[in-house]
């Protein structure tokens, strides 16, 4: 028969499935003290840094959700940005009606969650494309609904207010914690997701619903709680923005561009992966900072590059290193161990055990 | 679990059914799939289903399986009708199954391909769904490639990832859809070898098969069909020279 070695001869005890190794457990400490370290940035740096920090992990929040849902669900959204206006709108709407700033932008994100639970009826019923315009006409229709609404300052826009008794530097940094605990937890729910039995079950809807059906996977669920997740980031990550910039026009914060960024960001880094979406969002941002200036073709660029990425680096920039160096910085996957290989140094080479079997196993 | 019986001839007592399709018809718009199909296996037992292309058979095991709908009749499951379960539910209740075209998860590994059918279809904890699937793994000759990514699969694998994965959510009955297509004899035998296993660990058995030297090495009964109908059910050797079938199936087929 054509697979040569690989199996081995007596059944039992000879293999064993881990998920982490000494890289994913080094990477895994190195992330967490990062990311504890970054709630120091404001007493070190300058207000310029801490707002521009702000402004990139709000890029993050949103390239992780939209990985989430299109990487791992198969979702894939345009209308994301319906959830990033309505947080922002949240928030304007509850500070208008007595609540305390922070606290509202806390709320902000609850609020969308509980848009997305009513609006999974009935865009969760569409499938691929047919999904994507509608999430998109959605939104219009969110953005549309705010910019008639003369109470939340119409299509002119509204400023956020309850924070001018807060000195500026105070403010920033209040902002800047906020978003980072957002981030924070957001990407812990999502390595949760990932670490629990779900994380396949979401793999495997994307990658084929009715396969998924037929071996017991309950799709409807996992994609509902997979697109109210997604809701409540998104939300979030508008209502940060509005934090972060005290003014929102309705044509912008519903605007479709939102879409573009997060696609631009997850299809560069890696869609599908943990990693990607980060390494994406650093990118981008740091793209915005160099040519926002130019206008249409600094759009134009973008959607050049992630069209040649889709073509050439299907799997983006992450794939490079997951691929050619095995490398994974999470212990989110899993890997079957032969009890022999194990001990011959088990993190950057081939995890079967059985290298041999690589090369010559096609059929 | 009760035994198989060796001989399935008028007058040896069958084992009770297990699943079961009564009058199962299936139209799509004008185009009549299945006509009042009576169908069933029993405990342990193995069922062949052969009949030319398009005679139904991908279909009759879509509609046993909860894929599709059937557009009459009624289905039954240890004697429960499970004519309206979702496809999850009978997976879980035990029902599992391969797909003619495989359908691998192919952004995932062999190894979480294989999982996801141990932790949702057999609904097994963390570390006995880890055993379920080294074991599964073995047996079909897949543990070498279990960290492959699975649309690095050829043919051949994939099929062998299809059948893995409905084994591993532990099925009562387990239904296959050409498995064997395109195998060398050794690889054949192989599969053979296989399948019987699973067999007499007491799982029934329902498995289409144009390669019908392969089938008969396994099946204690076969189910003719021909334009959605049953057309001969029997001991193999019977259905075999049964002048009908030679007629429908044989003789077109040119073997
Ligand atoms: N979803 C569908 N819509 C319309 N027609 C269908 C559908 N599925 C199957 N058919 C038709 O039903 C008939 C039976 O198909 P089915 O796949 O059950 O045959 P089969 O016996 O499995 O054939 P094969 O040996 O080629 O796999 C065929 O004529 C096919 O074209
Ligand atoms: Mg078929």
């Amino acid at each position: 028969m054509s697979i040569t070695a690989p199996t081995p001869p007596a059944a039992g005890h000879a293999w064993t499935i881990s998920r982490s190794d000494r890289t994913t457990r080094a990477a895994s400490a190195g992330l967490v003290v990062l990311g504890l370290l970054l709630f120091a940035v404001p007493f070190g740096f300058r207000t310029n840094v801490v707002q521009q920090l702000t402004s990139l992990f709000i890029l993050l929040i949103l390239a992780v959700m939209w990985n989430a849902l299109a990487g791992y669900g198969g979702m894939v959204s345009v209308g994301q940005q319906a959830f990033i206006g309505f947080g922002a709108y949240t928030t304007i709407f509850l500070t208008q009606h007595g609540v305390t700033t922070y606290l509202a932008v806390a709320l902000a994100p609850v609020a969308s969650g509980v848009l997305a639970v009513a609006l999974a009826p009935l865009v969760l019923r569409l499938r691929g494309g047919q999904f994507a315009v509608g999430t998109w006409v959605v939104a219009e229709a969110l953005a549309l609904l705010v910019a008639l609404d003369k109470g939340l300052g119409g299509g002119t826009g509204a400023s956020l207010r309850g924070l001018s008794g807060i000195e500026p530097d105070l403010r920033r940094a209040f902002t800047y914690w906020l978003t980072l605990a957002f981030m924070l937890s957001l990407l812990v729910a999502v390595v949760v997701l990932l670490r629990h039995r779900t994380g396949i079950a979401l793999q495997a809807i994307r990658d084929d619903e009715d396969a998924a059906a037929s071996l017991g996977v309950r799709t409807a669920p996992l994609k509902f709680g997979l697109y109210v997740l997604a809701g409540i980031g998104c939300g979030a990550a508008g209502a940060l923005t509005l934090a972060n910039s005290l003014f929102i026009q309705p044509q912008s914060i519903f605007g479709v561009q939102w879409t573009a960024y997060m696609l631009f960001m997850v299809l560069v880094g890696g869609l599908g992966t943990f990693e990607g979406p980060v390494i994406g969002a650093v990118l981008y941002f740091a793209l915005q900072n160099q040519f926002a200036e130019q206008g249409a073709w600094y759009l134009i660029g973008l959607g050049a590059i992630a069209v040649a990425f889709a073509l050439f680096l299907p799997r983006g920039l992450w794939s490079l290193a997951s691929d050619r160096l095995n490398l994974r910085l999470l212990p989110v996957g899993y890997n079957l161990l032969h009890r022999t290989g194990r001990s011959a140094g088990s993190s950057a080479q081939a995890p079967d055990g059985g290298t041999s079997s690589r090369g010559e196993s096609t059929s | 679990m009760s035994t198989v019986p060796t001989g399935t001839a008028a007058g040896t007592v069958r084992a009770p059914t297990v699943l079961a399709g009564r009058g199962l018809s299936k139209r799509f718009g004008d185009l009549q799939v299945l006509t009042e199909v009576d169908f069933s296996v029993g405990a342990g037992e193995a069922v062949g289903i052969v009949g030319p292309n398009g005679a139904g058979k991908t279909t009759l095991l879509n509609v046993l399986s909860g894929s599709q709908r059937p557009s009459a009749g009624r289905i039954e499951f240890n004697d429960q009708d499970i004519t309206g379960l979702r496809p999850e539910l009978r997976c879980r209740r035990g029902i599992g199954r391969a797909f003619q075209v495989p359908k691998p998860f192919t952004g995932m590994t062999v190894l979480e391909n294989v999982l996801v059918g141990a932790s949702y279809g057999a609904g097994l904890g963390r570390q006995a769904a880890y055993r379920r699937c080294v074991e599964v793994l073995e047996t079909c000759g897949l543990a070498g490639l279990a960290n492959r990514r699975a649309d690095s699969l050829g043919l051949l694998h994939r099929k062998r990832l299809e059948l893995a994965r409905s084994l591993a959510t532990a099925p009562q009955v387990l239904l296959l859809d050409e498995i064997g297509g395109g195998l060398t004899d050794a690889e054949a035998d192989e599969l053979v070898a296989t399948i019987k296993l699973v067999s007499e660990q007491g799982t029934s058995i329902v498995w289409i098969e144009h390669i019908v030297h392969v089938l008969i090495q396994v099946v204690d009964r076969l189910v003719c069909m021909d334009a959605g109908r049953v057309i001969a059910d029997g001991p193999p050797g019977t259905v075999l020279s049964d002048a009908v079938v030679v007629d429908a199936y044989l003789g077109r087929a040119g073997s």
